[in-house]
């Protein structure tokens, strides 16, 4: 059985009994060996393709995604982002637990399942219950196509997750709010248990002056692509809010907007907004009279269908709700500077973000972001592809959190890299052991002189 | 209150140094590290002196396992510093083709050492070296139960690094507790579980990252077809010349066979005899216990109803000069405190089983520890307990001696820590690995966008795919319009 009924027994009995048989499907060594590992990552590209079509609905029913989003986001990068090769050293750590979030409630789940698989552990994956639709996917379908002894999904809501922190896991790996990070990074630390928190932020997009029409045009596709392409800007990669200089601004609004009309031509082209909570957050945002009257394209709203249209807003005021928590939503503040070096002070003002993003030719800005920002990854005339790449670490830093995965990344968040020395019986160096005089000290003394330990090494042949 | 403000100001005033950019330039970092090259050379006698007024540690032990690893660590990082701060170039990919993709380490920004009493030196300047060479500005708490170190690097870092950037704050309990409240970009605590989850809880309140060097009870597993003088000098040397076991790497206990056991028990004996004579209370090499608390903890644990008339060698102590002699115990039930916590002192607890194999059950049935060692010269036993045992790290035929290695990571897994340091890990430890992707305005593929069609999606799916043809379509436009 790979999922847990929920109403046969209470809660912590029924968690404890889960935790403990994970354990022991651990300790048999079943999951070490390489056989088992690709035969996981088998099944779950099998699932991947076999279902797509259910997780094509579940997606939809859950978030409105378009297809062709579902694919892109959640079907495609877990495809990609396996490692090649699973080690049997470096070890596993154990027992895992994984927390995705509703935005990618596939993507989120699987591929940090295909990392903890490939490096060797039991894993439990806690799918969001906002998005209920691809939580009974999973809970119906990975047991198919996966261990299910070693592989388990159990849903649920916080209470759950609250439950299941309860007891000790050999990694923890929660995609989420900070909110959420930090009560699960509290219960975490009763047991000693390692965590990796993949968080939210405010993602800024850097526009500078684009000398040709074409780089213009390139520049907004890709920027309403990373806004409302992406689950309606509800990703903690999506673009969050803009910086421009204030001559620039008027051009690039209406780019965005001429752009907007031809590509949104029918409402099923944008997700809609996950549930009613974070509709009334989002247009709790323009309820604030001074936002309200910033905007300058959109701002429908309709609570029936939990839709907002793609919305910019010139110069809310920085200490308005939208400008001071990460918007999440199809709304797009842009910011004006005077010069844009500027942007980089504002940056530097606000939180560690997970992303930053800069469209511009300018080297020399290039540089300076690079070296006197601080974010998970900085991405220059694109935006959100940086997450389809398997060679470079995902993750946060600061508020954005800690730990990064994807491709090679993602076995070793799941690995312990134990260290391991041999040595030979041959060789002893009398001056290693006491009664310790002055002659064994100075020979000590003399071979420390000369890099006593890759002497040491170098003489038993153990050195690299 | 006045410890809150202290912290607090210590933070303030690191926070505005980060922020200058003074820690940046590898020219910075550098100078530190020559700075603390320079110190631990000629400050040697005061750091032994002050080693040898904490924990009457032989000049030796000062000497090899404290100065001399500061100094190969220092020299380590500032071989390696250029290395390290070069941005790594990694292929970029078809998908974001045409674009350059590299990871780049940049500095977390101001940290927070907090260090243990047993290598009151070592554990303290080491993970400091780590945070320089990543450029950060740190705070450095060292340990209250070694007051002539902690005193003495209060004094000495100042006068040998950039006071702006590099503080240090001491005190116990109350200091401690103001500074983890503060935030920091990251915390490294090395010390014992108990405390590990408390400098934990603290850091989460920040989202601050953590590495956490902890302990554990580090096995010996000895088996019957070794050079067995060469094992029991390796064996002392890890125990009682480690700090007297009072060390996270000493081996806490033996797991040996019945029949072997009188055999490796002789030869013990022989070697302690070697190096400490016949009166090791009176040895000028053996280290004491640190403190009056830890005495009582390991007389106690000797003196346990069920363990006391297990001791068959050793077993004095002299509680003026607050020292053990080295100890060893054979056959103590599994259950008594001796196998339950972590000594963490000069006695030594042999078990014996039937099989060599059973001691992976009795290892397995503990948490993981920070080090396990095997002395065999069976490959297939030694293949099997590299398999089956979780450890932070692992040594065969020797014993704490990885931790020289900079080439090797350094750290616990489970109950014995998270994170890992030395060499190259330490660097990465306090560092940020920030991924860049440089993307040109062409290959421009509208595929990509809205109307959604299914013609695009199946661009689209060929690319993702890898089919080069659909890459061509995609990049050339198709299909076409919007």
């Amino acid at each position: 059985m790979g999922s847990v009924a929920m109403e046969e027994m209470p809660m912590d009995l029924e968690f404890g009994k889960l935790v403990g048989e994970l354990r022991e499907v651990y300790e048999s060594g079943r999951t070490r060996g390489l056989e088992w590992r690709l035969s996981q990552l088998r099944g779950l590209v099998r699932l991947l393709e076999e279902e797509e079509e259910g997780i094509f609905d579940a997606l939809y029913h859950d978030l409105g995604k378009h297809r062709a989003e579902s694919f892109r986001d959640e079907v495609h990068t877990p495809l990609v982002a396996f490692p090649a090769t699973a080690m049997v050293v470096p070890e596993p750590l154990g027992v895992v637990l994984i927390f995705s979030c509703w935005n990618l409630p596939i993507g989120l789940a699987l591929e940090p399942l295909s990392g903890a698989l490939a490096a060797g552990n039991a894993a439990v994956v806690k799918p969001s219950e906002l998005a209920p639709y691809t939580s009974a996917f999973l809970v119906a379908n990975v047991p198919r196509y996966l261990d299910p002894e070693a592989v388990k999904v159990v849903d649920g809501g916080a209470e759950v997750g609250e439950k299941l922190m309860e007891y000790r896991w050999d990694k923890v790996l929660f995609t989420g709010s900070s909110r959420v990070g930090q009560l699960i990074m509290t219960k975490a630390a009763k047991h000693l248990t390692p965590v990796a928190l993949e968080l939210g932020s405010k993602c800024p997009c850097i526009v500078d002056w684009l000398d040709s029409n074409r780089d213009s045009q390139v520049a907004v596709n890709r920027i309403i692509g990373a806004k409302w392409s992406t689950c309606s800007g509800q990703a903690c990669i999506a673009i969050d809010y803009l910086l421009v200089e204030e001559e620039f601004a008027p051009i690039l609004i209406e780019l965005l907007k001429s752009t907007l009309k031809r590509f949104f031509t029918k409402p099923e082209y944008m997700a809609r907004i996950l549930n009613e909570k974070h509709f009334q957050r989002l247009a709790g945002f323009l309820a604030d009279r001074r936002v309200a009257s910033s905007v300058v394209h959109g701002g429908h709203v309709n609570a029936k269908t939990l839709t907002i249209e793609p919305t910019l807003l010139l110069n809310p005021p920085l200490d308005s709700d939208i400008m001071t928590e990460e918007i999440f939503g199809p709304l797009l503040p842009i910011i004006t500077v005077k010069k844009i070096e500027d942007s980089i002070k504002f940056l530097k003002s606000k939180p560690k973000p997970l992303a930053i993003y800069a469209f511009t030719r300018n080297e020399k800005l290039k540089r300076r972001i690079i070296e006197e920002t601080s974010s998970g990854s900085v991405t220059f005339n694109d935006a959100i592809v940086q997450y389809g790449l398997d060679t470079i670490p995902f993750g946060g830093v600061g508020h954005s959190g800690f730990g990064q995965y994807h491709g090679k990344y993602s076995f070793e968040m799941f690995s312990h890299k134990k260290a391991v020395l041999k040595r030979s019986f041959l060789l002893e160096f009398m001056f290693r052991y006491p009664p310790w005089d002055d002659s064994k000290i100075g020979m000590l003394r003399h071979v420390y002189r000369f890099d006593y330990v890759s002497l040491f090494f170098a003489l038993i042949g153990l050195r690299r | 209150m006045e410890a809150v403000a202290a912290a607090a100001e210590a933070r303030e005033q690191l926070r505005a140094s980060f922020a200058s950019g003074r820690t940046r330039p590898a020219a910075w970092r550098a100078a530190q590290l020559r700075g603390l090259l320079r110190m631990a050379a000629e400050m040697e006698a005061e750091i032994c002196a002050a080693l040898r007024a904490d924990l009457a540690k032989p000049r030796t032990e000062s000497y090899v396992h404290e100065i001399s690893l500061v100094t190969s660590s220092c020299k380590f990082a500032l071989k390696n510093l250029k290395k390290w701060m070069k941005p790594n170039k990694v292929p970029a990919g078809m998908l974001t083709f045409p674009s350059a993709a590299r990871v780049s380490a940049e500095p977390l920004g101001v940290v927070l050492v907090i260090s243990a009493w047993n290598y009151p030196f070592l554990l303290a300047v080491d993970p400091v070296i780590g945070a320089i060479a990543a450029g950060n500005a740190v705070v450095l708490k060292p340990s209250e139960v070694a007051p002539a170190t902690s005193a003495l690097l209060a004094d000495l870092l100042p006068r040998y690094v950039d006071g702006s950037c590099v503080r240090v704050v001491e005190g116990g309990i109350p200091e401690t507790t103001a500074l983890l409240e503060q935030k920091w970009d990251k915390i490294f605590y090395t010390g014992n579980g108990k405390v590990g989850r408390i400098v934990m809880s603290f850091a989460a309140k920040h989202l601050t990252p953590v590495v956490l060097e902890l302990g554990g009870k580090c096995p010996v597993v000895v088996d019957c077809n070794v050079d067995l003088h060469v094992a029991a000098k390796r064996i002392a040397s890890g125990k009682w010349g480690c700090n007297s076991g009072q060390a996270c790497i000493s081996p806490d206990y033996i797991i040996t066979t019945k029949c072997f056991a009188p055999k490796l028990l002789d030869a013990l004996k022989r070697v302690l005899d070697k190096f400490y004579g016949k009166e090791p209370l009176r040895s000028p090499d053996l280290s004491r216990i640190v403190n009056s608390n830890h005495f009582n903890r390991l007389q106690a644990l000797m003196d346990e109803e069920t363990v006391a008339d297990k001791v068959v060698f050793g077993g004095e102590s002299d509680e003026q000069q607050l020292k053990i002699a080295p100890t060893l115990l054979l056959d103590v039930p599994l259950d008594s405190t001796i196998m339950k916590e972590e000594i963490f002192g000069p006695l030594l607890p042999i078990i014996t089983v039937d099989k060599i194999h059973e001691s992976f059950g009795v290892i397995n049935s503990m948490s993981k520890p920070l080090a396990a060692y095997l002395f065999s010269n069976d490959s297939m036993l030694k293949q099997q307990f590299e398999m089956n045992v979780s450890a932070g790290g692992m040594i065969f035929n020797d014993t704490a001696i990885h931790l020289t290695n900079p080439h090797l990571p350094f750290g616990g897994v489970g109950e014995s820590g998270m994170g890992a340091y030395h060499g190259t890990f330490s660097f990465d430890a306090f560092a940020h690995k920030k991924a860049i992707v440089d993307r040109s305005f062409l290959g421009e593929a509208t595929a990509r966008y809205p109307p959604y069609t299914p013609a695009k999606l199946k661009i689209l799916k060929g690319v993702l795919k890898g089919n080069p043809v659909a890459m061509v379509q995609a990049i050339a436009g198709f299909p076409g319009g919007a």
